[in-house]
């Protein structure tokens, strides 16, 4: 197994199976009465969130405890190298105060790969600027995998804010890794120059791509992208790239709706799509915390994690 | 006043020569000299060439003291086989009155191992709103013909007009950071392939080609004297190309690392390579490398970016731009550009001496090694590896790109006006 996970790339298919797999029995656990698994007793596992995220902060943590870890939260939202402690100076205090593994959010891209160099523990990425969020992928790879029976194959469709999104950066690799075929479609805007050395077709044309889909997965838009011309508004932006009943409609009868969340809804996915028995978005939060459970279990003390490290 | 007996050197890509360095100037050239008291260097197997001159440095002073100063930044010149460094304006207080230039024209004759040039800024603050007093600059004890905003890109277009137009009353020339900057918010490297995996906002190529474009328009219309800093991606080149094609008064300096690096260095995010402009593709390279050997591109020029160590250690988004290059610039130079064949010594006298000091106006740099012309000069071993150790730099800071590094080639001795800076390739201070 890996030291860190700081990317989706940094996952083998045999790496990526098994987190997948660990999270189906850490699933299994939470239909226990006790929920708690022993593993990580003893260990402190740190939730440095430089970003406001109480979904993803609270996942890890119900993840680390349900391991009994000792979680530490540390939200430390406005700090930089301009006010307060640096990155490097808290990546110091943690490693003082012993911590076994930092799960970091941060709104600089590649952050994490700098407190890997400056601490002994393991670093895994909660999400970094722009980059990448690669538990994501893998709760969304969970939820494909337990909605369709497999990865491999399937033909999935991202749709949004491909530039910003560090959601369909680490979903496009880890799809691409698991044998799924991956579309983008977004205005092209919204598409990073350079996207074509990525192992993914783009389409300008939701429509077109629709029939050809097992799943689709609506990227958030954020507010901010509105102001900025990458398309002319809002209601147009919904129009030629939101999910709405009709275009639900052109989806195979198996299809399955995700979103990371949080949603604009109304903006690039109607009310009654992410409410509809095809939309995973619930299930994709619960499946978050098995996922990031698996993840903390082998990076940090289950099997096989420690001889191959 | 020392007088040294150079012995043996070969004069650029010339056969062995002895040279004696005496009362300032080379006294004497020929084979077999002698003289007198005077202290001889054995240099069999080493490459004379004009002292090199760096049109693009940035000292820090006045204002970042615990970055570098101008002396500190001196020895690190010398060491890098430099006579003279043009000092870019973007200090704090800016470069932009006859005081500060002077200053930083005074702090370099005390220092006395390079001559210091200062660069004049173009606008006031470099705010890019209205011409500093380029006049009072000019005529200041600093003598400022060089003018740039370096840091930040003129983009007015009238006022870039302005500022060419009105330089020629006294010899001037504008230089340009070319960086349209409405296309290059927030951008953290190059626009590309890495861009788009990292995550990282774009600086796109043409943000930089745009301008240089305009500008070349700009001194072809008004008749005046445009110089283009740290040229970085092939399309410049060949933009470049086209208006000296046109008989415009155009000159371009690329850096030593945009002819070593590429972009794909970003992948660990190390801000050590973060720059501006940023590092680019394998492609932009290899057209940099033929512009220089062709002459498209005129001048290397360091941009010698020193920052301190809290700039660096840090998220690369929140990270100062820049990287150290005058120690390491001959070395990187001969790896580039002698190695694959494309420049041979005179060559390299040409790109780091003799071409800058004309454009710089420097008459006392980048002369011929002959009879009678000032002892300006640097001693190179073309065969002598080294690795580049970022505590062994002269400069405060350590942000050099090349730690770790094996260069082929050093300098081991300079001379200013006859004075030996630096010996057996160490500083004599």
């Amino acid at each position: 197994m890996i030291r860190h996970l700081l990317s989706a790339a940094d996952l083998g298919r045999d790496d990526a199976l098994l987190v997948l797999d660990t999270a189906i029995e850490m699933a299994a656990t939470a239909s226990r009465s006790v929920k708690k698994l022993p593993t990580l007793r003893g260990r402190t596992v740190v939730n440095l969130f430089y970003e406001d995220s109480t979904r993803t902060r609270i996942s890890f943590e119900a993840a680390a405890k349900r391991l009994s870890a000792d979680v530490i939260n540390f939200s430390a939202k406005g700090s930089s190298v301009s006010k307060g402690e640096s990155l490097k100076d808290t990546a110091l205090t943690l490693q003082a105060m012993g911590a076994d593994a930092v799960v970091i959010r941060h709104p600089e891209s590649g952050a994490p790969y700098r407190l890997a160099q400056w601490l002994d523990g393991v670093v895994i990425n909660a999400g970094d600027g722009t980059h990448e969020h690669p538990t994501q992928a893998l709760l969304d790879a969970y939820t494909m995998r337990s909605r369709l029976g497999r990865i491999d194959g399937l033909r999935v469709t991202i749709v949004g804010d491909v530039l910003h999104s560090r959601v369909a950066r680490s979903n496009v690799l880890l799809l691409d890794t698991l044998g799924a075929e991956v579309t983008l479609v977004a205005p092209p805007t919204l598409l990073p120059v350079g996207v074509e050395a990525w192992p993914a077709t783009v389409s300008y044309d939701l429509d077109a791509v629709l029939p050809k889909s097992d799943v689709v997965m609506m990227l958030r838009v954020q507010r901010e992208r509105m102001n900025d011309s990458y398309f002319p508004t809002q209601r147009e932006y919904s129009r030629r790239y939101g999910l709405d009943v009709r275009r639900l409609g052109a989806l195979p009868e198996h299809a399955i709706v995700m979103h990371p969340g949080p949603m604009n809804r109304g903006m690039e996915i109607a009310p009654q799509v992410a409410d509809s028995p095809r939309s995973t978005i619930v299930e994709q939060v619960s499946n978050g915390v098995s996922v990031r459970m698996a993840v903390m279990y082998l990076l940090l003390g289950g099997s096989g994690s420690k001889e191959n490290s | 006043m020392t007088t040294y007996l150079i012995q043996g050197a070969a004069i650029g890509a010339g056969a062995p020569t002895d040279l004696l360095l005496r009362d300032g100037v080379i006294a004497e050239t020929g084979t077999g000299l002698s003289a007198a008291g005077a202290e001889r260097i054995d240099a069999g197997g080493l490459v004379a060439l004009p002292g090199f001159v760096d049109l693009h440095t940035h000292l820090r002073q006045p204002g970042r003291e615990d970055a570098e100063t101008v002396e500190t930044g001196s020895m690190a010149a010398a060491l890098g086989g430099y006579t003279a460094v043009c000092a870019m304006a973007n200090t704090d207080p800016v470069a932009d009155t006859a005081g500060v230039v002077e200053q930083v024209w005074r702090l370099g004759q005390e220092a006395g191992l390079v001559d210091v040039q200062p660069v004049g800024a173009i606008t006031v603050g470099l705010a890019g709103e209205r011409l500093a007093e380029l006049g009072a600059m000019a005529e200041s004890a600093a003598r400022v013909r060089m003018f740039s905003d370096d840091g930040h890109c003129l983009a007015d277009p009238a006022l870039m007009r302005r500022a060419l137009e009105y330089v020629k009353a006294f010899g001037g020339i504008i230089a340009q950071h070319a960086e349209e900057p409405r296309l290059t918010q927030g951008a953290q490297m190059n626009e590309g392939v890495q861009s788009a995996r990292l995550g990282l906002t774009g600086w796109p190529a043409v943000a930089e080609e745009a301008i240089i474009a305009r500008d070349a328009l700009l001194a072809g219309h008004v008749g005046s004297r445009l110089h283009v800093c740290h040229v970085s991606t092939a399309g410049s080149v060949e933009i470049i190309r086209w208006a000296k094609s046109k008989g415009w008064q155009v000159t371009a300096e690329v850096t030593p690392h945009h002819l070593l690096l590429t972009d794909e260095l970003a992948g660990g995010y190390d801000p050590v390579f973060k720059v501006n402009p940023p590092l680019r593709t394998a492609e932009d390279v290899g057209a940099l490398r033929e512009g220089l050997a062709d002459g498209t591109i005129d001048v290397v020029a360091t941009d010698h970016a020193p920052h301190t160590r809290e700039d660096k250690e840090c998220e690369w988004g929140c990270a100062r731009p820049g990287m150290l290059g005058l120690e390491t610039a001959l070395g990187v130079v001969a790896e580039a550009m002698i190695s694959t064949g494309l420049l041979d010594w005179d060559g390299v006298a040409d790109r780091m001496s003799t071409a800058p000091a004309r454009i710089a106006g420097l008459s006392g740099h980048g002369r011929r090694l002959e009879t009678g012309a000032p002892a300006n000069l640097v001693l190179v071993d073309p065969a002598a590896p080294w690795t580049v150790r970022a505590d062994e730099l002269a400069s405060i800071s350590r942000n050099t790109p090349y730690a770790g590094l094996r260069l082929p080639a050093r300098p081991v001795a300079t001379f200013l006006r006859g004075h030996a800076t630096v010996l057996d390739g160490k500083g004599q201070w």
